[in-house]
């Protein structure tokens, strides 16, 4: 068997409204329903609605041998209901046909992995009934944290979940020698199996589909499927993980994405003896080859492929661990709108907007942020949990 | 007496104490029936006409005149090349010089035009209108003989002071609020010195808003200390402001309200701020303003662990400046070195106590605050927490404070000022 593995991430964050000082104590309302919503709207009509309508097409077309997994955060899901139903009735359509698995991750796109274990399958728990509720009782098999962070202890907590796999990057400093083109199992619990992305072949659509300086510019099917002859026979799987964003948003319908992915089945039928696959479909057709060594955490941001875009500077680490300071004092609490903004604080994207890595000297990085600077997003996050802190200690008195 | 004073900004357009000082000298002026004539680069039209205002960017230039072709050489010799901006950190003025140096293609395209258009703000071209300006004050002097004094404010409009007393012999008073080091600390930016230095000495007579800014004419600019008088600031009301708007949060707030530049001194707030925070976590921080330290402060405050007690507002305008002062419960100035520093009065105004620092030409004039060096923080956070918790020294602050303000009137600045005038003109009659 050789196949092809596609996931792709559904997520946006609730973006915080400016939140001033003088809001501290008086406005408890701390998202900015006005940029939310049309970030979600100008998205689904750039991304979401016509490219669930391609793979609606797709499928049909070759009679579910096309097949695809997407792993939706409950931030998403939320905003999606509010301000899209289109977009979501267009997933649960696809999701109907039987050839489309979904994936589980944190309710609110969170880093609790790093944290806090409770918090993790807390968050993990409301996921999995949120896509129940939606997806018509769906049960997903497969896991995928926050940015696909995993490390051997984070994976072991996924094991005792019960999940037979778990996807995360095929880092470079991991893997060493090894392929990602394997299924792998966890080193701490070898039940779980382990799924690497293919981060060559991945970012080849994902990033620089439509960069003109690439060499390789511009990517065809037929290119595409040459490389994937090219690897070594006896490499089973290829997983192709990437942002959904990918197709409309991050590479325009002008570079040809859209084109590109209605005729790649095609072309990977006719010229190779690759097929295509869920994750758990490999999961259940492939046996692990070795363990994966993991200590501490990766992920798929980066270069570096660690935490360093959501942890590590001083203003980040603060945030992250004021917030979950709040953890004891949350878990005796019923509020359930102070649960739902504990849940999307949380969302990593708010610490990202912190991250100080490409930011030097006034020169405002390329990342799409809505803060002109890390320092402004810090200020920001940190007023609005100021006045959270104050609400927990309210009700906690009680 | 007629007074021809040069300002360079007046309110309701200002980015800085200097033009409301200006206003309150004119209105005390007023009082006792002195007749000014107030020379702006830039005059907007909305200005309470309280003095005999002329724009300097509607005066004509004869350059035909022999005397200006003098002025002019020295003046050049001023603008080219020093790139200079005041009030910026060493940090934000290599960027600005980076990048006037580079993109700058404007120099010296308006020597020929009669008129000069200024912006009358603190931009670019800050040196050019300098320059200019001091062009206008000698075709002023020249056009209008009809005063008995000079009277120049602050280093921008030194020039012009100095040069219309080139054309019309009259006596120049030089009136120093803020001199290079207040600014900039040791790195002074040296042509700005000389323009403060040359200004002090072609003064007959130099005012210095405290005692402090007369030490550092004395010190640092070498003049003869019975040259300089000082003059303290005054402010234009003195009425206790009553605040409906209340706090939202329970703890009590302690208050930086200024530039976050070095010359305010905001990285001794954050230290002190962390000393108090260990002792009593029922107080928020907060730090309003904006300027070339805000980022250092965030991440330090981050890297103190302070986030949510700790809070940056940026630049604040209008009521929100009230509110801030109407929610605080102690007010801390911990400038560096400060001429005078009106901000602390205001906070009086609003029933709030005041802490600031020694360095600070205020503390000569207002007793009811605690004062302290700005490096001290261990006194900075024992004041704090004092006036936090033991509620009479804070009581007896504002209710003694309100009493002082009283006598701090701009009638008794100016009168002080017409005595130096008559000084100066006396031998002359």
């Amino acid at each position: 068997m050789r196949t092809v593995c596609f996931y792709f991430q559904v997520h946006q964050p609730y973006r915080l409204k400016p939140y001033r000082f003088f809001d501290i104590g008086e406005d408890h309302y701390y998202w900015n329903d006005y940029l939310n919503r049309n970030v979600i709207q100008k998205v689904a009509q750039k991304c979401y609605l016509p490219m669930n309508s391609l793979l609606l097409e797709l499928i049909q077309r070759y009679d579910g041998r096309f097949k695809v997994a997407f792993s939706i955060s409950g931030t998403f899901l939320d905003q999606m209901e509010a301000y899209a139903p289109d977009v979501l009735e267009s997933f649960q359509r696809l999701v109907a046909t039987g050839h489309v698995e979904l994936l589980n991750e944190t309710y609110s796109h969170s880093l609790a992995a790093l944290k806090s274990k409770d918090e993790f399958f807390s968050l993990v728990h409301t996921h999995q009934k949120r896509i129940k509720e939606l997806f018509n009782g769906y049960s997903p098999k497969v896991f995928r944290n926050t940015e696909l962070i995993y490390s051997d202890e984070i994976g072991a907590m996924v094991a005792e979940l019960g999940y037979q796999g778990m996807l995360t990057e095929g880092a470079k400093h991991i893997l060493g020698w090894k392929s990602p083109n394997y299924v792998y199992s966890n080193a701490l619990n070898p039940n779980l199996k382990v799924l690497l992305k293919n981060f060559r072949l991945s970012d080849d659509i994902a990033f620089r589909f439509g960069d003109k300086t690439w060499g390789d510019f511009p990517l065809t099917t037929d290119k595409f499927v040459n490389w994937l002859n090219a690897l070594p026979k006896e490499e089973p799987v290829v997983n192709l993980f990437m942002d959904y964003e990918t197709f409309g948003e991050h590479q325009w319908a002008e570079t040809g994405i859209f084109d590109f992915i209605r005729h790649l089945p095609e072309a990977i039928f006719s010229q190779s003896n690759f097929s295509f696959s869920t994750p758990s479909e490999v999961l259940a057709a492939l046996s692990p080859v070795s363990h994966i060594h993991v200590p501490t955490p990766i992920s798929w941001a980066d270069e570096e492929r660690d935490l360093t875009a959501w942890l590590g500077n001083d203003m980040q680490d603060e945030a992250f661990d004021c917030l979950y300071e709040l953890e004891k004092k949350i878990r005796k609490i019923k509020d359930p709108e102070l649960l739902r903004d504990w849940g999307y604080l949380q969302t990593s994207d708010h610490f990202y907007y912190i991250c100080t890595k490409f930011f030097s000297d006034g020169s405002v990085h390329e990342y799409f942020s809505p803060y002109d600077t890390p320092y402004d997003a810090f200020i920001n996050y940190m007023n609005v949990l100021s006045d959270f802190i104050l609400r927990v200690e309210a009700v906690s008195k009680k | 007496m007629k007074v021809l004073m040069f300002g360079w900004e007046f309110p309701p357009h200002i980015s800085g104490g200097l033009g409301t000082a200006c206003y309150g000298l004119i209105q005390g002026m007023n009082v006792h029936k002195q007749e000014v004539i107030f020379v702006v680069p830039k005059l907007y039209g909305d200005e309470e006409p309280v003095a005999d205002f002329v724009n300097a960017s509607g005066v004509t230039i004869d350059y035909r005149e022999k005397r200006f072709k003098k002025l002019w050489k020295n003046l050049t010799y001023l603008e080219v090349n020093s790139f200079l901006v005041p009030y910026l950190g060493p940090k934000a003025f290599k960027k600005f010089t980076d990048y006037a140096i580079h993109d700058r293609t404007d120099v010296d395209e308006s020597i020929f035009s009669t008129k000069y258009q200024f912006s009358g703000k603190y931009g670019k071209n800050l040196m050019e209108e300098v320059s200019r300006y001091a062009l206008v004050g000698a075709q002023i002097a020249r056009d209008r003989g009809d005063f008995d004094i000079i009277h120049a404010h602050d280093w921008l409009a030194y020039p012009a002071g100095i040069a219309a007393k080139e054309i019309s012999g009259k006596p120049l008073v030089v009136h120093v609020h803020a001199t290079e080091y207040d600014r900039s600390g040791e790195s002074v930016n040296f042509p700005v010195f000389e323009i403060e230095r040359a200004g002090m000495h072609a003064a007959d007579h130099v005012v210095a808003v405290s005692q402090l800014t007369k030490n550092i004419c004395v010190r640092k600019y070498g003049i003869p200390p019975e040259k300089v008088t000082v003059l303290h600031n005054a402010v234009l009301d003195a009425s206790i402001i009553t605040s409906s708007y209340q706090k939202k949060v329970p703890e009590k707030i302690v208050t930086f309200l200024g530039r976050i530049t070095y010359q305010k001194g905001p990285e001794y707030f954050v230290e002190a701020a962390k000393k108090v925070i260990e002792r009593d976590p029922n107080v928020r921080f907060v730090m309003a303003g904006s300027g070339d330290l805000l980022n250092k402060m965030v991440d330090r405050v981050a890297e103190l662990r302070m986030g949510t007690k700790f809070h940056f507002t940026g630049f604040l305008k209008g009521d929100d400046v009230d509110h801030m002062y109407a929610i605080s419960d102690v007010y801390v100035m911990p400038s560096v070195s400060e001429p005078f520093g009106i901000a602390p009065l205001e906070a009086v105004r609003h029933n709030t106590p005041v802490i600031i620092s020694k360095q600070s030409g205020v503390a000569e004039v207002l007793n009811n605050a605690i004062k302290i060096d700005f490096w001290d923080i261990d006194a900075m956070a024992d004041a704090i927490f004092g006036l936090l918790h033991y509620q009479s020294i804070a009581r007896m602050f504002t209710e003694l404070g309100a009493d002082e303000l009283k006598k701090l009137k701009w009638e008794h600045v100016a009168a002080k000022l017409v005595t130096v005038y008559e000084k100066i003109l006396a031998p002359r009659a």
